[in-house]
């Protein structure tokens, strides 16, 4: 009676809740594409077709899902400590001087693999850096972090346009950049991984970032359910009073987990910067900081939930591109609406059809289980 | 046999897998106040829910006078003369009592006529059942008794004849409570009708005509009050034999474990909620703490375990001092042998979406035979759970289970294990049996002996006044933040009552 929705089976929960406010959002979207005049199932086709159609194309959804892993795992962190940091975008933006630096300084001299690794350190550093202030100014002094991170995001767009005009630019080039980088600052495609497929990765910067996405959600899942630090943020996020009483020193967690969420956007930039243009660009992010919102309630903030959620909006994202290539009509606007529907859906309206569902599924497992305890007796 | 003001006929209600209301039949004569007792979960709660339109039944029949009707929302329930005090009161807080009895019933959308009409309706009320209540008074300056009958004349301006009131004795005074009672009497004899839900058989046998009881979802009996007993009702409640007295020996004091000295503190709004308060705690006692909710209890237990800051005063633990006015930690306390039993388990004392085993190490979780390494030893925290769980016989015995699927009384029993078997120097308790069943109330209390015996200082704050008597070898009043009076366990409980009213009991009045 306390529990307002009884206790679901994992399939229900995790598969077909999900799966349900999917369909809709794209039946949703489906209408709209309808409404410009345009055939829904064409839509999808290309949709599909140009996210999944050739090895070229899956690299290009791999690529994208890498970056929103990332900021997912960061937003995600940061609510299992009760914290909401939408700072993803400026976060990711400013580690982008991370991986530059460490690829100026050192693309010529060392290989890509000792390079990754310095760099995978900068885009860590900066990205902890700029989630830091937010943290301990909520920790410190009650400053809401929702407010200071949403801030720090336009402080990071104004310092990058500076740095990217006056201080990283190669002098004489017109355009607001950093050099490209030499062979050390170039990361290795995954052309070997497809090839396992029998796909090849063509023109798309699908690269080795991937593989430290991945390890970066296994080790977010060890820090949050298998360490003490992890234990410590979750007793927070789910009761401050418990984790008060518990002694557990809430202005540490807080900025320790702001760091660790600023750093996990942060890696984020060397997808980009070092696998696809090999320099940095002026708003290289993109709003990935912000898909990664939508990334990490889709998944529930669980690494294994995320990275689907993350190939979920690759497929949005590259499919998007396909459909507004193939249907001029649709334009890139729609693809964003689309998204929208789909953040909307499986985000925002979680909720909506949870009842329905839960009546239906322990409507027909309750009635089973009367009848069986009848037969019992 | 009077006429019946309510009927209920097979009523059913499932929640999920939960059989919340299995088949209920009850029978409410007219004009006479009907007990529905039972332990928590039984399904009290639900039933009256349903009659008063919260929830609808899955199947089964509503008959009011007579007559059936299908209540679908409580402005249903209202129209059919069904008035409801709930147990947490349903008022604004800074509306004055004329406005929120008016809420929600203003008439028209010009509120003046509705205002002058409402004030006349509210005078005759209060003189008809002897309800007085300053009408242009501020809910948040009234006591807490009154607030409840603000709730009451709410009911009755709505032109209640049936008064359901759910656990309405909670938060007041034994005083108030027989105030309550005499309402109530009244209210009996203008010829309402009343349904008074309780778990506290004392008020049954005091105040009721009859009496049904529930049982995990079933009505499993209904007496005449005169004609049945504490001990058969204590029976019918659990389904079994209860031992309803505790029996201890004799407390044989050592040494002082826990110090308090003119311990101050304030809550957030500056407030002064625990006034130069001191005390001594020994090994081998139980000190027990009676007052009404919210007078500075709370926040004395909050304050020597570390969790709120106080203001001036100091408190010692085995003769070291605690910076109780400074940054105390918790967890450094619990390490010098204070482990800590909070009032509010739901938000406090355990985290409800956390697994079982994760929810026994809370506090501990520092402990380095929790470590492996970097991680924590997962087998090493699920094993120890696992011991708990048999030692304090927690049902479902499964330490994986989500905290918030075990029931009151084992949730209760999750705190206690984990705060009791780390071997404590001193023990201090909040609410230890709030919310929970009869028969976990009797281990709990079993416990708290044993551990008393073991030799270890338990403080013990309760707003259950029997149980402070029946566990304490020594009680405090509190009154207002302050101690007012310090009293035996064999003090008669209308003495202890009017100290916790705030009248100066005949001693202190001598002296």
């Amino acid at each position: 009676m306390s529990t307002p929705y009884a206790k679901l089976p994992g399939w229900v929960e995790y598969g077909l809740i999900p799966l349900v406010n999917l369909v809709v959002a794209f039946a949703v979207a489906g209408l709209v594409v309808l409404l410009v005049g345009e055939s829904p199932l064409e839509a999808a086709y290309h949709m599909i077709n140009g996210a999944f159609g050739r090895g070229e194309y899956i690299g290009f959804t791999l690529y994208y899902a890498t970056t929103f892993i990332f900021t997912g795992l960061a937003v995600a962190v940061a609510f299992h400590a009760g914290l909401f940091n939408i700072g993803g975008e400026g976060q990711a933006y400013v580690a982008g001087i991370g991986v530059a630096l460490a690829c100026l300084w050192l693309d010529r001299l060392m290989p890509w693999y000792v390079v990754f690794p310095i760099a995978i350190l900068g885009a860590a550093l900066f990205g902890a850096a700029w989630a830091f202030l937010p943290g301990w100014f909520q920790a410190k002094r009650g400053s809401h972090i929702v407010i200071t991170t949403i801030m720090f995001n336009f402080i990071a767009a104004s310092l990058m346009n500076y740095m990217l005009n006056r201080v990283m630019k190669p002098l004489g080039s017109m355009s607001l950049e950093t050099r490209t980088f030499d062979a050390g600052g170039q990361l290795p495609k995954l052309d070997w991984l497809m090839a396992i497929f029998g796909l090849s990765v063509g023109t798309s910067p699908f690269n080795v970032t991937f593989l430290l996405a991945l390890a970066a959600s296994f080790g977010v899942w060890v820090l949050i359910w298998r360490t003490k630090l992890g234990y410590e943020m979750r007793t927070m996020g789910h009761s401050p009073q418990a984790a008060r009483y518990a002694g557990i020193k809430e202005a540490r967690i807080i900025v320790i987990t702001m760091m660790i969420s600023g750093a996990l956007a942060g890696m984020m930039a060397l997808n980009p910067i070092m696998g696809e243009t090999y320099r940095m660009q002026l708003d290289f992010v993109q709003g990935a900081g912000f898909v990664g919102i939508a990334v990490a309630l889709m998944g529930r903030s669980h690494p294994a939930g995320i990275i689907p959620a993350a190939i979920l909006f690759g497929v949005l994202y590259q499919g998007g591109a396909e459909i507004a290539f193939e249907m001029p009509s649709i334009s890139r606007d729609m693809i964003v609406i689309i998204q929208g529907l789909v953040i909307l859906f499986a985000g925002a309206l979680e909720h909506m059809f949870r009842p329905a569902i839960t009546r239906a599924v322990l409507g027909l497992s309750g009635r089973g289980r009367t009848q069986a305890a009848v037969k019992g007796a | 046999m009077g006429e019946l003001a309510i009927e209920l006929k097979g009523i059913d209600k499932s929640f999920g897998l939960v059989h919340a209301n299995k088949d209920i039949n009850l029978k409410v004569r007219k004009g006479t106040i009907h007990g529905i007792i039972g332990e928590n979960g039984a399904g009290k709660s639900t039933l009256m829910s349903i009659l008063y339109g919260f929830y609808q039944a899955d199947r089964g029949e509503i008959l009011v006078d007579g007559r059936p009707i299908d209540i679908r929302d409580p402005n249903t329930a209202i129209s059919a003369g069904i008035g409801m005090v709930h147990q947490h009161f349903m008022l604004v807080e800074n509306f004055t009592v004329l406005e929120n009895v008016m809420l929600g019933a203003e008439e028209s959308w010009i509120l003046n006529a509705g205002i002058t009409k409402a004030r006349s309706e509210l005078k005759r009320l209060e003189k008809e059942y002897a309800l007085e209540v300053d009408p242009d008074a501020v809910i948040e300056e009234l006591p807490v008794g009154l607030q409840q009958r603000v709730e009451i004349l709410k009911a009755l301006y709505r032109k209640a004849d049936i008064l359901i009131l759910d656990e309405p004795t909670g938060v007041l005074t034994p005083a108030e409570a027989d105030h309550l009672f005499r309402i109530l009497g009244q209210l009996k004899a203008q010829g309402k009708t009343v349904i008074l839900i309780t778990h506290k058989l004392r008020e049954i046998m005091a105040i009721t005509d009859e009496v049904s009881v529930m049982r995990r979802g079933e009505m499993v009996a209904t007496r005449q009050t005169n004609k049945t007993s504490v001990e058969e009702l204590a029976e019918l409640m659990v389904g079994r034999r209860v031992l309803l007295r505790v029996e201890k020996g004799e407390a044989r004091p050592g040494a002082v474990k826990l110090s308090v000295k003119d311990l101050t503190v304030r809550d957030s709004r500056g407030v002064t909620m625990v006034d130069d308060v001191s005390f001594d705690l020994r090994a081998g006692e139980i000190v027990g703490i009676a007052g009404v909710a919210g007078n500075g209890q709370s926040e004395l237990l909050e304050a020597i375990a570390g969790i709120r800051r106080a203001v001036a005063g100091s408190v010692e633990l085995n003769g070291r001092a605690i910076d109780v006015t400074g940054h105390a930690d918790p967890a450094e306390l619990r390490q010098r042998g204070l482990a800590h039993v909070p009032e509010d388990r739901h938000h406090v004392g355990l985290v409800l979406k956390f697994e079982e085993s994760e929810n026994a190490i809370l506090g501990y979780h520092d402990d380095p035979k929790y470590r492996k390494g970097l991680l924590l030893d997962i087998d090493a925290i699920r094993a120890d759970a696992e011991d708990n769980i048999r030692k304090y016989d927690i049902r479902p015995p499964n330490a994986r289970l989500k905290t918030a699927n075990f029931s009151g009384g084992n949730q209760q029993k999750i705190v206690l294990a984990r705060e009791m078997e780390r071997d404590p120097d001193v023990l201090i308790i909040g609410q230890p049996t709030r919310g929970v069943d009869v028969g976990a109330i009797e281990f709990i209390h079993r416990r708290i002996i044993e551990m008393r015996d073991q030799g270890k200082a338990v403080l013990l704050v309760s707003v259950e006044l029997d149980e402070i008597r029946a566990l304490s070898d020594r009680i405090l009043v509190m009154f207002a933040g302050r101690v007012v009076g310090e009293r035996e366990p064999d003090a008669s409980e209308g003495e202890i009552g009017l100290l916790m009213a705030g009248v100066e009991g005949p001693k202190e009045a001598a002296q």
